[in-house]
């Protein structure tokens, strides 16, 4: 381990800062669309909105700082988005006061609410606006748990960058807008003027950006005029040195480049509030050529870089996911904003892309142990074994960092929704699981789909059982059903009707965000916005996919499965007397639960009967989805996870047929139903190696390892092994939670205790202690793979 | 051809080299005090029970066909002297509070299994590791499983206690990659007490082996105040060097099969004896 005091003080300043809200976004948003309502175009208006926020906000410089800039005015001080999502009084209350997750709302901010904001906004945001576009079956089926809507509180986002800060500055992005603005077609090309306020707006924001790093700089230049400690003196003035060069000119240095890194993600995430905030990406790759010019030219040592990016590190940590509210907020309870930084994997022209930077940023993650940001290492068949032994040694640690990814399979992926092979290799993983062509790339994810509330309509003929409410079509009563093939066509076209639904409502999202809030700023950093004149919104980026995010594949598979193994084909239970048990929720019937549990082919055991049902449980998903249009020139696409909105997802729906009791939560991601896998890791692996991952765009498999297993060097090996052959076999991905059921019991029992025990949940990493319980549960109750010495 | 096993564990790390599937065989000729897995240890099915897990159902009154089993206070109670081990009430356990251990399986059924992790042999050097009881009490079926493995490029390791006829081990030898050679005690008393019988086949038999250049790995299960004095691993180290044996793991004991022979309705003598 080594930690300069300077980073041991940020980093415990970082994990001591108690999240809050700051109502200084909203204010400053207020005060700009208040004398802002004339005749301006959208992006325009959009971009003077971000220049106002550039030149008002808070310019916050913390001390021993080497990286700077925040989000709020302090570390952990979260601003809010009224023109997106405007909190009510009892939301910032609830927000004041729950266990999980909290924000502190001072008095003070709560009357600047009630003042100030709610008084503008209600009504008039972009939340109010989706609501009221809905039709009454999107909102029935919303209602009734069938999917969610990412769009409602927070902006299009999943978004990756690539190289390209690290060669130009703003100033000459600037350029790059000009040419294009000079190339307009006013004769030809009926767009033409609204390419032009679009282009005109992103120049305005790489304006904003530059007048932001320069209130850095001043700031700096006054700290270091005060200050007394000529050593920090010298540092200040090496931070205005560095504000004033980027973010308008191409960086020079290690130091230049993670600063200018850091101001385009604050500047992502103050224009909008986009998911999963904003990435690095390759950060290795990127930052390579920094380092070995700064090692050969004597400029920078090891422990210098390791410093820098420890304090970059700590900038990630600083800034909690914006608050939600209402199912929002039950689909991911967690301060993290997934921002995730890719190490390893391949570079453009193929080749082995692990270099001294990926290790050093290894020892980076190990020695910071911190929520944010997310990492993952990308695994190429290229990459050496040392590589994965040494994530490995981390994972062991039981922090739940890195996640492990399938580089090689995700460029396929990307290949086959028609990127070029190097955009591809290019690309990586961002959020949880979901890939896409860093750069180049706009790929939304509009909603978790929740497939086995579907089988429970179809289980009742289209009708919700919780409120007796017909949702679906009527698909026929199963009792009258004689074969499997009959049931699961009546799933598959109640499957289809909520695709419908949900896509639907999608097309006139896309187009409100379209229309009323383009992201110009973003657009500057997305290719081919600028050459196309189009915001990432609006079809700008050069690839553009719409993910629906399917949940439940193992309830899905273990319930279909028992219906088909009992009912269709063994005749031990009819379906009359299935469905009367999961009416009465299997009261009384302990038996046939047991039956259900205990006698069924059960997906993650490598067992054909079961693994089977998956592969059309997943094929039926994917014909639902895949390949149908969005409105930015785009296709729809699936990807299988989950978050935490297994648990949500779960509440809504009765006892199912895999003997799973009513409101429990479902099976997470791609992983079997918890503790259904009985017979390894391996088995597991093959078992979700049977679906075809090449046709997603990600999918999610847990697997909880006792620290035991992993103790020592044969462990580690068998870790790397196990991946490299679910990798192999064409898996996407996969993560490992690395701790025993004990400790997990006691830290439930002691919360005060083990406030610092991380643990993966579903697709990132969160404190265990602030878990809900339902989640904490599911965790406990997911199988622990030991083996059996 | 079929054996008895009971029990095909995948994911075996540390079984021999790789990623490894360990199939168990039924049956064991030694009697050791510590033995982990009691179950083992007899060629013939048995009955484990595990009384936390049963519902009260009585499904198993019904099916018993000896009437060895009665429902009590909603609690079911089991008559060990006239249970004949003949899984009729496991059969309808749902619950699985009643399980029969050790089962008929063909050669075929097990390579089936088998075959399941040929990718994780491929990539880690793994393979199968044939354990037990004693995987030389049923040599006929132990040989069609090495052959069968053999023809199917899968890497094999017999581990085994050694004590069986000398023509059993030259029979089967030349199909087996590696083996993993237990070795408790040197000292033939000793080994008498503690194993229930003599170790001389045994140190016969690792001695031909070693002669004839056969891949062996010495285990030691370093069971505290039995084999783990000085002398012992001492003359253990030596005999090894003088085999030319490169490989010697230490196992050590862990006392999680207790729990096993309460499930068995059996004493653990290792637990009286501390």
């Amino acid at each position: 381990m080594s930690m300069t005091d300077r980073v041991a003080r940020l980093r415990q300043q970082s994990l001591d800062a108690v999240p809050a809200i700051s109502t200084e976004r909203a204010e400053l948003m207020t005060a700009f669309y208040r004398q802002n309502l004339g005749m301006i175009s959208a992006p325009v208006r959009r971009a003077l909105a971000f220049r106002y926020l550039m030149e008002h906000k808070t310019v916050c410089i913390n001390a021993g700082e080497l990286i700077v800039g925040e989000k709020g005015p302090a570390p952990k001080a979260t601003p809010t988005y009224p023109e997106l999502c405007c909190h009510t009084l009892q939301d910032l209350e609830i927000l004041d006061s729950r266990e999980k997750i909290p924000f502190a709302v001072s008095q003070e901010a709560q009357r600047v609410y009630a003042e100030t904001i709610i008084p503008f906004w209600q009504g008039h945001s972009m939340r109010d606006r989706i609501f009221a576009e809905m039709t009454d079956e999107w909102k029935a089926a919303y209602e009734a748990g069938v999917f969610t809507e990412f769009m409602e509180q927070r902006s299009p986002g999943h978004t990756v960058l690539d190289d390209k800060i690290y060669h130009k500055g703003m100033l000459d992005f600037k350029a790059d807008i000009a040419r294009s603005l000079a190339g307009l077609d006013y004769l030809a090309d009926p767009d033409a003027t609204a390419k032009q306020e679009q282009l005109k707006a992103m120049d305005i924001c790489c304006d904003a950006l530059i007048c932001f790093g320069e209130r850095h700089a001043a700031a700096a230049r006054a700290l270091a005029q005060a200050e007394a400690d000529p050593q920090r003196k010298q540092e200040l003035e090496r931070i205005a040195e560095v504000c004033t060069h980027v973010p308008a000119h191409a960086p020079r240095d290690l130091w230049e480049a993670l600063q200018y890194y850091w101001f385009v993600h604050l500047g992502v995430t103050v224009e909008l509030n986009p998911w999963d905030a904003f990435n690095p990406g390759r950060l290795d790759q990127h930052l390579l050529p920094f380092y070995q010019r700064g090692l050969e030219e004597s400029t920078l040592t090891r422990a210098q870089a390791e410093e820098l990016l420890q304090c970059f590190w700590i900038k990630f940590n600083n800034q909690p996911a914006p608050p939600k509210v209402g199912v929002t907020a039950q689909e991911s309870g967690t301060y993290t904003d997934f921002a995730q930084i890719n190490l390893g994997g391949v570079t453009g022209d193929g080749k082995d892309g692990v270099n001294e930077v990926t290790y050093l940023l290894l020892d980076v993650i190990e020695e910071m142990r911190l929520l944010q940001p997310s990492t993952s290492i990308q695994v190429s068949k290229k990459n050496p074994d040392r590589f994965i032994k040494r994530a490995a040694q981390i994972i062991r640690t039981g922090f739940g960092q890195p996640s492990v990814f399938n580089c090689d399979l995700i460029a396929q992926e990307l290949v086959r929704q028609g990127k070029s092979v190097v955009d591809a290799r290019n690309g990586g993983s961002s959020g949880c699981i979901e890939v896409g062509a860093f750069g180049k790339e706009s790929y939304i994810l509009t909603g978790y789909f929740n497939m086995p509330k579907v089988l429970e309509l179809t289980l009742h003929d289209g009708v919700d059982p919780r409120t007796g409410r017909q949702l679906g079509p009527r698909t026929g009563d199963p009792r009258t059903f004689t074969s499997f093939d009959e049931l699961f066509a009546a799933y598959a076209a109640q499957l289809n009707h909520f695709v419908d639904v949900k896509v639907r409502g999608n097309a006139v999202i896309e187009r409100l965000y379209a229309a009323h809030l383009p992201a110009p700023f973003l657009s500057v950093l997305i290719d081919d916005c600028i050459a196309k004149g189009r915001d990432y919104h609006d079809g700008g980026a050069r690839y553009d996919s719409t993910y629906i995010q399917g949940v439940g594949l193992g309830t899905m598979s273990d319930a279909l499965t028992a219906l088909k193994h009992h009912v269709f084909d063994e005749g031990t239970l009819s379906m009359d007397a299935l469905l009367a048990a999961l009416a009465a929720n299997f009261e009384g019937q302990e038996r046939t639960r047991q039956l259900l549990l205990n006698r069924t082919p059960r997906y993650g055991n490598d067992d054909e009967r079961a693994d089977a049902v998956m592969v059309r449980v997943f094929d039926a998903y994917f014909d639902a989805v895949d390949g149908r249009p969005n409105t930015r020139g785009g296709r729809y696409r699936i990807n299988l996870l989950p978050t935490t909105v297994h648990v949500y997802f779960g509440s809504v729906i009765g006892a199912t047929p895999d003997g799973r009791p009513a409101g429990t939560p479902l099976s997470e991601g791609i992983s079997p139903v918890q503790g259904a896998d009985r017979r390894g890791p391996t088995a597991v692996v093959k078992s979700a190696a049977k679906m075809d991952h090449v046709r997603t765009g990600g999918t999610l498999l847990n697997q909880k390892f006792t620290p035991q297993v992993l103790k020592d060097d044969v462990g580690l090996d068998g870790l790397v092994q196990l991946v490299r052959t679910y990798f192999k076999l064409d898996g996407h991905h996969i993560q490992f939670n690395v701790v025993d059921a004990a400790t997990l019991r006691a830290a439930q029992a002691h919360p005060e205790q083990y406030r610092d025990l991380i643990v993966r949940v579903a697709g990132y990493s969160d404190y265990f202690c602030d878990l809900s319980e339902a989640l904490q549960e599911e965790i406990i109750a997911r199988t622990e793979h030991e083996d059996f010495q | 051809m079929t054996g008895v096993i009971f029990d095909i564990k995948k994911f075996s790390i540390h079984d021999g080299p790789g990623i490894r599937t360990t199939v168990f065989l039924k049956g064991c000729p030694l009697r050791c005090l510590w033995c982990h897995n009691p179950e083992s240890q007899s060629p013939r099915p048995e009955l484990m029970l595990r009384p936390q897990r049963c519902i009260g159902c009585g499904a198993c009154v019904n099916a018993c066909p000896e009437g060895a089993i009665a429902l009590q206070d909603g609690r079911v109670v089991t008559d060990m002297e006239r249970c004949a081990r003949c899984g009729a009430c496991a059969a309808v356990c749902f619950a699985e509070a009643r399980e029969r251990v050790g089962r008929e399986v063909t050669v075929a059924e097990v390579m089936a299994e088998v075959e399941q992790d040929v990718p994780f042999y491929d990539e880690s050097g793994g393979g199968v590791t044939f354990s037990g009881g004693e995987p030389l009490a049923q040599p006929d079926f132990l040989r069609a499983l090495l052959i069968a493995c053999r023809e199917r490029e899968i890497h094999t390791a017999v581990d085994t206690c050694g004590f069986a006829p000398w023509e059993v081990v030259d029979s089967l030898r030349k199909h087996v990659d590696l083996f993993l050679y237990d070795l408790k005690l040197i000292d033939e008393a000793h080994h008498r007490r503690f194993t229930g019988a003599s170790n001389a086949l045994i140190l016969a038999n690792l001695r031909a082996l070693a002669e004839r250049g056969h891949a062996i790995t010495l285990r030691v299960p370093v069971i505290p105040g039995i084999t783990d004095d000085e002398e012992n691993l001492r003359q253990i180290g030596a005999l090894a060097a003088e085999l030319g044996i490169q490989q010697i793991d230490r196992l050590p004991y862990h006392a999680i099969g207790a729990e096993k022979y309460k499930r068995l309705g059996r004493r653990y003598e290792m637990e009286v004896n501390r």
